[in-house]
């Protein structure tokens, strides 16, 4: 057990050294970032509404760190399969939900880092915001919340790399922007089409984004959010266990088809 | 995991650190191991087929293989480009799933005792697999993390091992792309050996080597053997490094062990049922050939010959 969290831990420093030799990469990542939310956060200001710019911004901000989150776990296994280690890790004598935790772990320290970013040059852009009313407990509780289950979704995004080693990366923003469609980022789900409004239900991000927007913009108190709290519970519960063992499926498969093979 | 026949993992040391010490404690093992029949590498009839396509047949990319290794033994697998070498060492460490038959690493088996075998079991490939925008040191700080080596003397034990190599501490720190191929190489065998196998798998550890890292490595290799009680099977299209490192050769060709028997024993029979020169060359020219009418001659052979 020890063994296996020190091994996990390897994945944090060896992500950890791969952010720190892309440097350049980060900054421009960050820049591309932070001008996505504030071009989306100005439509309220044109709109005059400081509502709906607050709501625009948490959407921006939040969608932001479940997306970073979400495509580090379903990258770091991109880049191994691209540089072709992956046949390197998957012989180390590690579990499978060591790797997972360490990548998730970092995935998760990275996507905080990232937001709290953003977030400080959109409260420096929009002085005129006044969070005063704000219940940041409430933020923090679904954004933690809601890591869980995003982490599960990116285990189970992971195995498109894992499988397709040219296109298995883009697949993973095609399931990405899909749960944008549905989860009412911008715009509340009740304007979606019933069917799409079924679908949203199914995503971790409508829950969090709710629980999020209510906390910030109305003040409400975790403890009055219970409906928006215990589906994420389940999803929680469920999708990580079902990300690993959905992985564990996609690596048996490719080690007995040889899809894990690069070169030699 | 079973306890019954627990192999001796190295101590986790490489063999750079203790160079010329001969240790008798690994002839007596070796010993040990002869008289309880323990070898190191056992492959009992494997099979490995490929679907490459709806409707097409399956490709049997190792065909019906039984190798057995004794504990320090260097094994060789020569064969044709495709003959199913490196198929064979992926399946040995587990990152092919086996179809038929099965295999054994000291006694344990692959697919049982998957995480007490990936312990013992490290592997050398054709192309040198790395984060390439990291350093030498950060791949294989990772690597030593994976495999339970604590930070320090991961650290420690990658810079000797790479010294040892040739690459010196002003090359550890620097991106690994900015190296040529023969220095990735390099810095691949060192995290193989960082992890002290008790099995190492090498699939053409000095293809594309120049002739002095070339035998550096085959000097090294020779090392690991007499000082680390490894266990190695070595894949080469180098005939003479076959020669000069091999006890035991195994031919491949189309996935089946056509030919096996030491060098020495190889070339005798070449020579004495074939006409042809006494070479490994001929050897390998003769087995590889398309033409199998009498493909598992060699293999009876060298059964009453040890
Ligand atoms: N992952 C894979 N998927 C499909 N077919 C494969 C795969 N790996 C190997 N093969 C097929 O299996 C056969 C054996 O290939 P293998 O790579 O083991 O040969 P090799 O002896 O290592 O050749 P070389 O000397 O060129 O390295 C080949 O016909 C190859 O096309
Ligand atoms: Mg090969």
């Amino acid at each position: 057990m020890t063994h296996e969290l020190k091994a996990s831990f390897a994945f944090v420093e060896r992500n950890f050294f791969l952010t720190r030799r892309y440097w350049g990469w980060e900054l421009a990542f960050l820049v591309y970032s932070v001008a996505g939310a504030l071009s989306i956060s100005l439509i309220g200001v044109e709109q005059g509404s400081p509502t709906l710019l607050l709501s625009l911004m948490i959407g921006a901000i939040f969608w932001n760190y479940l997306s970073v989150v979400f495509s580090w776990i379903a990258e770091t296994i991109a880049v191994e399969r691209w540089e072709g280690t992956l046949e390197y890790t998957f012989m180390a004598p590690v579990r499978r939900w060591t790797q997972l935790l360490g990548s998730c772990s970092y995935a998760i320290v990275y996507g905080l880092i990232h937001t709290a970013a953003i977030l400080v040059v959109l409260v420096l852009f929009f002085p005129q915001l006044h969070l005063s009313q704000a219940n940041p407990a409430t933020a923090a509780t679904f954004m933690a919340l809601g890591s869980f289950s995003f982490v599960g979704i990116g285990m189970m995004a992971a195995i498109l790399p894992l499988l397709y080693v040219e296109r298995g990366a883009q697949m993973c923003f095609v399931l990405q922007s899909c749960l944008l469609l549905v989860s009412g980022v911008y715009y509340s789900v009740d304007i979606l089409p019933p069917w799409m409004q079924a679908l949203s239900h199914l995503s971790p991000a409508t829950y969090v984004l709710d629980g999020v927007r209510q906390g910030l913009i109305e003040g409400t108190p975790v403890t009055a959010l219970w409906g928006d709290i215990w589906p994420l519970l389940i999803m929680a519960v469920t999708f990580i266990p079902l990300g690993i063992w959905a992985f564990g499926r996609a690596e048996r498969y490719a080690k007995r088809t040889g899809k894990l093979k690069r070169v030699g | 995991m079973t306890t019954t026949t627990t192999p001796q993992p190295n101590t986790r040391r490489p063999a750079v650190v203790s160079s010329a010490r001969p240790s008798t404690s690994t002839v007596d093992r070796r010993i040990d191991d002869a008289r309880t029949g323990v070898p190191a590498l056992l492959v009992d009839h494997v099979t490995k087929r490929f679907t490459l396509g709806r409707g097409r047949p399956p490709v049997s990319a190792v065909d019906d293989v039984s190798l057995r290794l004794e504990r320090g033994e260097i094994h060789g697998i020569l064969g044709a480009n495709g003959s199913g070498k490196s198929t064979l060492i992926r399946l040995i460490c587990g990152l092919l799933t086996l179809d038929e038959g099965r295999v054994e690493i000291f006694g344990l088996d692959l697919e049982r005792d998957e995480m007490a075998v990936k312990r013992l079991i490290n592997r050398v490939s054709v192309d040198a697999a790395f984060f390439k925008k990291l350093s030498p040191l950060e791949n294989l700080s990772f690597a030593a993390r994976l495999y339970g080596l604590d930070a320090g003397t991961g650290k420690r034990d990658a810079m000797a091992i790479l010294a040892r190599l040739g690459i010196g501490e002003k090359r550890v720190g620097r991106p690994i792309e900015q190296m040529s191929r023969g220095m990735q190489q390099k810095v691949a065998i060192a995290r193989a050996l960082l992890t002290s196998p008790s099995l190492l798998l090498l699939d053409e550890p000095t293809t594309g080597l120049d002739p002095r890292s070339k035998l550096e490595v085959q000097g090294f290799i020779e090392e690991l053997r007499t000082t680390h009680d490894a266990t190695i099977v070595l894949t080469t299209h180098d005939l003479a490094e076959a020669e000069r490192l091999c006890d035991r050769i195994s031919i491949l060709n189309d996935g089946r062990v056509v030919a096996a028997s030491t060098p020495d024993g190889l070339k005798r029979l070449v020579a004495e049922r074939h006409d042809q020169p006494a070479t490994l060359e001929a050897a390998f020219m003769t087995w590889t050939g398309r033409s199998l009418d009498d493909d598992l001659e060699a293999e009876e052979d060298s059964d009453d010959e040890d």
